[in-house]
């Protein structure tokens, strides 16, 4: 007992004991990357707090603290209330979309058969590719006026689409709004689906066989089995998809630029619009502290989801 | 209640390979526990899983209370099972793992309380209901297993090594639950393991499979003292039985068997046969010793034997020394030296 | 009685090709397009009349010797490569020891440590840009691929920890103590046998950082504005563009050429990468 406490203490004294060498290395091995991590994220982070109490602009000089001056008048600005609601339409709209289709896609290419690599490679394609390329892809196929989904719908009899006025893809709002979705929808399902194979995979195949022999069918299985032990993984996927959505810009800069009227404008692209292009630093980045309140609530989330599947 | 039976069940997993499973041909009785028993890649578990549905066969039949059900999935088969792993449903609490067979079999809502109550009385888990799982000793989750095996009261009952997962101490007990558990409901029950000692101690009979071959069906006494062949009667038996080979024929006798021959078992009934055994290491067991070492004399000379001798017998035995031994001769199995298959006992020289 | 579970496993089995047809027309399909409109003479693409599926007119490779002759594409491609290699060589240097800190060294701290490395991964670069497009025309960086070099490293070195501190737990703590007690010291043991174990779990991380800077465009585009200095992800879908005019032959050889290999490099790694997205999820 009595070299215990040399082990068991916070290793500073003065002899050097394994364990307060290791200690140490431990702090000088960790803390480069740390600092770095802090320089370029912590203090841009922190300068952004302090842009948005002041009256900064590109070229200004000097530091004028305005208080929530900024923060008012962006709450006074239809353009921003309508970001903030477009924010939550195209988050919350891909998200249900991508949640749905990844689970059935996941569920889908569970089993083994030929071809599935092959499946896999293509399904994987949207989100392996840069975003703003697949972005730009679908900006051809939506197109004004070569669009290749009008000449479809224009061939099918029983829709009556007038084809000298084909519907705007891009051009009228609600459809703006609805292509920018699906096109984001499309980019995060792969990776959502990636993620759910995964906790498919980690379902022990006892379970299901138990199911079926207790007299289980193929929806019951699937509902009252697989889908709620999927719960925790298909969390972590959604909450992945809320913050990979509600922060990205690329789609809609990409495809619509905010609009027709800024319809399409979610709060990062505003902030951009605003803060880098327009040159109004303080109020950019007053917007873009918007964001700052759902990634503490999916942070949170998160760490409670690890901190249960640790319980486990 | 029903009895189980197959009829040339093979199961081939790749084809051009041997079978897994090859033409294996059973009967259970009404209310049996029946043990299938051997070592693992034996094709006990495929046997069983077929049994369940879980796996299709490659050819033959599966007749489940008389009735054809080989083409038939495991939820038309009324048959509960027994998972190694137990399989509880880690999401649901102990009393919706229970009821889940009851509400997937469409049993009327206000039934459930009564029998999942009925079930979970029976194996004395009434007090765990509303936990998870994952709050479950070992121990527990077994019972529970098993409860949400009875709640549907199936006709016959699976079980793929439902005492592995347990550590030694416990896994005593458990088999002795089990035993009475069986006592209680009386359903036919097929029961897969490696263990021999679980084999003996719960079967009424034991199938012995090897390959996915059956080599013999009997119950404890038959496979252990009349074994089918060479392999029945080394797989079953610690340390397996002494056999020696000469013309065409081999000569096995169990380790208990070879006593010291001044002990009276040795003398009881009619002629032994007197051997000198050089012993040339010992285990001391508590209960008993198992003594490792060489005959002298004879034409098995050099041939190595092990004898297992009970604590009653007092005598040191110290390595490096030759004792005298014997085999009484009604304990002397004769198997055919080309095929290992048991055969009638023949006069038999030893010099 | 046998019938009834034949049927049903037939429409199961028809259900699930229905579903895998749909989604994989439905996600490759861009990329299909892609190599359509790359092959496709200018007459056939914008001609309302032309069936779209199909060479109306002889296939071209017009559009690629433009890209390639008369663009800039290969400079924004050398200027991806260029930043990708320099942030894989900072992120190893900085994420190797941090990770195997995280692993072995500090203990229960370490893991919260840990947790707070990968939170900052969720940190989008659409909160940062104003302050660091500032910080960057401080540091004199702007408009030029140091900027990016500089900024990169925040978002891959959290991401590429996260990654290996997983290897390193995996690698049984019994090899390090017995190269110790063979007489390394514990940095020894770290450079000399850990690093070298985890050869597979590097280049996995050489992967992804690359592919995540090839797939970055929120500070590129915020940083850069000069034509030659772009990044490849950048470049393509602004600078393809005159005025209004898109010139879509081009822009699709583009984006089929800089998403394929991508593609095949990433899928390659997949496995490991969602190992890395789902610890602690699943057990």
């Amino acid at each position: 007992m009595t070299s215990s406490p040399a082990v068991a203490q916070r290793p500073h004294g003065h002899r050097s004991t394994p364990e307060s060498r290791a200690w140490w290395l431990g702090q000088a091995m960790f803390f480069p990357a740390m600092i770095y991590v802090l320089a370029v994220i912590g203090l841009p982070f922190a300068l952004a707090v302090i842009y948005a109490f002041s009256d900064i602009k590109v070229g200004s000089v000097g530091y004028h603290f305005v208080g929530f001056e900024n923060f008012s008048s962006i709450l006074r600005s239809a353009t921003f209330l309508r970001a903030l609601y477009d924010s939550f339409v195209f988050t919350i709209g891909s998200q249900v979309l991508v949640l749905v289709g990844s689970t059935i896609l996941a569920l889908a290419l569970e089993k083994k058969f030929r071809g599935r690599g092959v499946v896999r490679f293509l399904m994987l394609l949207p989100w392996v590719a840069p975003v703003s390329i697949g972005a730009i892809g679908w900006k051809w196929i939506l197109d004004s006026l070569y669009s290749v989904i009008n000449w479809v719908l224009i061939r099918i009899p029983f829709l009556h689409l007038d084809r000298f006025n084909p519907p705007q893809w891009l051009g009228e709002p609600a459809l703006a709004m609805a292509s920018v979705i699906l096109v984001h929808t499309w980019r995060l399902l792969p990776f959502s689906t990636v993620i759910l194979l995964a906790g498919l995979g980690a379902i022990p195949k006892d379970i299901p066989e138990a199911a079926e022999i207790d007299g289980a069918g193929f929806w019951r299985k699937m509902f009252q089995i697989t889908i709620p032990m999927l719960r925790p993984i298909l969390n972590v996927a959604l909450l992945f998809g809320i913050v990979f959505t509600f922060t990205d810009m690329t789609v809609v800069y990409i495809l619509t630029r905010g609009g027709p009227y800024d319809t399409t404008q979610v709060v990062p692209s505003l902030a951009f619009f605003t803060g880098v292009l327009g040159g109004d630093l303080s109020e950019g980045a007053a917007i873009s502290l918007f964001m700052v309140p759902i990634l503490v609530v999916v942070a949170f989330l998160m760490l409670r989801q690890a901190h249960r599947s640790e319980v486990t | 209640m029903a009895v189980v039976e197959t009829r040339g069940l093979t199961k081939v997993f790749k084809q051009g390979e041997l079978g897994a499973v090859n033409n294996v041909n059973l009967l259970t009785q009404e209310g049996e526990f029946l043990v299938f028993l051997g070592p693992s890649g034996s094709g006990k578990t495929t046997l069983l899983r077929m049994i369940a549905g879980l796996e299709t066969p490659t050819a033959g039949e599966i007749l489940i209370g008389g009735q054809d059900v080989t083409h038939l999935s495991p939820r038309e088969r009324r048959i509960a099972m027994v998972f190694q792993s137990y399989a509880l449903y880690p999401h649901l609490s102990v009393y919706n793992n229970i009821a889940f067979p009851l509400k997937a079999q469409n049993v009327p809502k206000e039934q459930h309380k009564q029998k999942v109550e009925w079930a979970a009385g029976l194996l004395g888990i009434g007090k765990l209901l509303h936990r998870k799982p994952r709050e479950l000793s070992g121990g527990e989750r077994q019972r529970v297993a098993l409860a949400r095996a009875i709640v549907r009261e199936p006709t016959v009952f699976l079980l793929d090594e439902p005492l592995s997962n347990l550590d030694a101490k416990l896994r005593a007990s458990a088999r002795e639950e089990l035993e009475e558990f069986h006592d209680r409901i009386k359903t036919t029950t097929i029961y897969v393991t490696h263990d021999q000692v679980e084999a003996m101690a719960l079967g009424d009979r034991v199938v012995v499979l090897h390959q996915g071959v059956v080599r013999q069906i009997g119950t404890p006494r038959e496979v252990y003292d009349e074994p089918a062949d060479t392999f029945v009667a080394t797989f079953l038996g610690s340390p397996p039985m002494n056999l020696l080979e000469a013309d065409g024929v081999i000569v096995g006798f169990r380790p208990e068997r070879f006593l010291p021959a001044e002990t009276k078992l040795a003398a009881q009934g009619g002629s032994r046969f007197p051997l000198r055994f050089h012993v040339q290491h010992s285990e001391y067991l508590g209960a008993e010793r198992i003594l490792y070492g060489i005959l002298e004399g004879t034409r098995f000379r050099d041939k190595p034997v092990c004898a297992r001798v009970s604590s009653n017998v007092l005598e040191i035995y110290a390595p490096k020394t030759t004792y005298d031994f014997a085999v009484p001769e009604p304990e002397l199995k004769f198997f055919d030296a080309q095929t290992g298959k048991r055969i009638p006992p023949r006069p038999f020289s030893w010099q | 009685m046998i019938a009834r579970g034949r049927i049903r496993e037939w429409f199961i089995g028809a259900g699930r090709f229905a579903v895998l047809l749909f989604f994989s027309v439905a996600l490759a399909f861009p990329f299909y397009w892609m190599v359509l409109t790359t092959f496709k003479q200018g007459g056939d693409l914008y001609n309302l009349n032309n069936n779209p599926f199909i060479f109306n007119m002889k296939p071209t490779l017009e559009h690629l010797h433009v890209l390639f002759r008369e663009t800039m594409y290969l400079r924004w491609v050398g200027n991806t490569a260029l930043v990708g290699v320099i942030v894989v060589f900072i992120t190893l240097l900085l994420s190797l020891p941090a990770a195997y800190s995280l692993a072995r060294l500090t203990g229960r701290w370490g893991e919260r440590l840990g947790i707070a490395m990968f939170l900052t991964y969720l940190v989008p670069p659409t909160l940062l840009f104003i302050p660091l497009s500032r910080i960057v025309a401080n540091l004199g960086l702007q408009d030029t691929i140091w900027a990016l070099v500089f900024v990169y490293p925040s978002f891959t070195i959290p991401f590429s920890t996260w990654l290996l501190m997983g290897f390193f737990k995996s690698i049984p703590r019994e090899l390090e103590d017995a190269a110790m007690v063979d007489g390394l010291t514990r940095f020894g043991a770290f450079v000399r046998l850990v690093v070298p174990i985890s050869l597979s779990g590097i280049l996995t991380v050489v992967i992804f950082t690359f592919t995540l800077v090839t797939q970055e465009f929120v500070y590129a585009l915020t940083f850069i504005a000069p034509e030659s200095r772009q990044m490849v992800g950048v470049g393509v879908p602004t600078f393809l563009i005159r005025g209004d005019v898109y010139f879509w032959g081009e822009l699709m050889a583009a984006c089929l050429i800089t998403s394929l290999p991508i593609a095949l490099l990433y899928n390659m790694f997949l496995d490991r990468f969602i190992a890395g997205f789902t610890v602690g999820a699943i057990k």
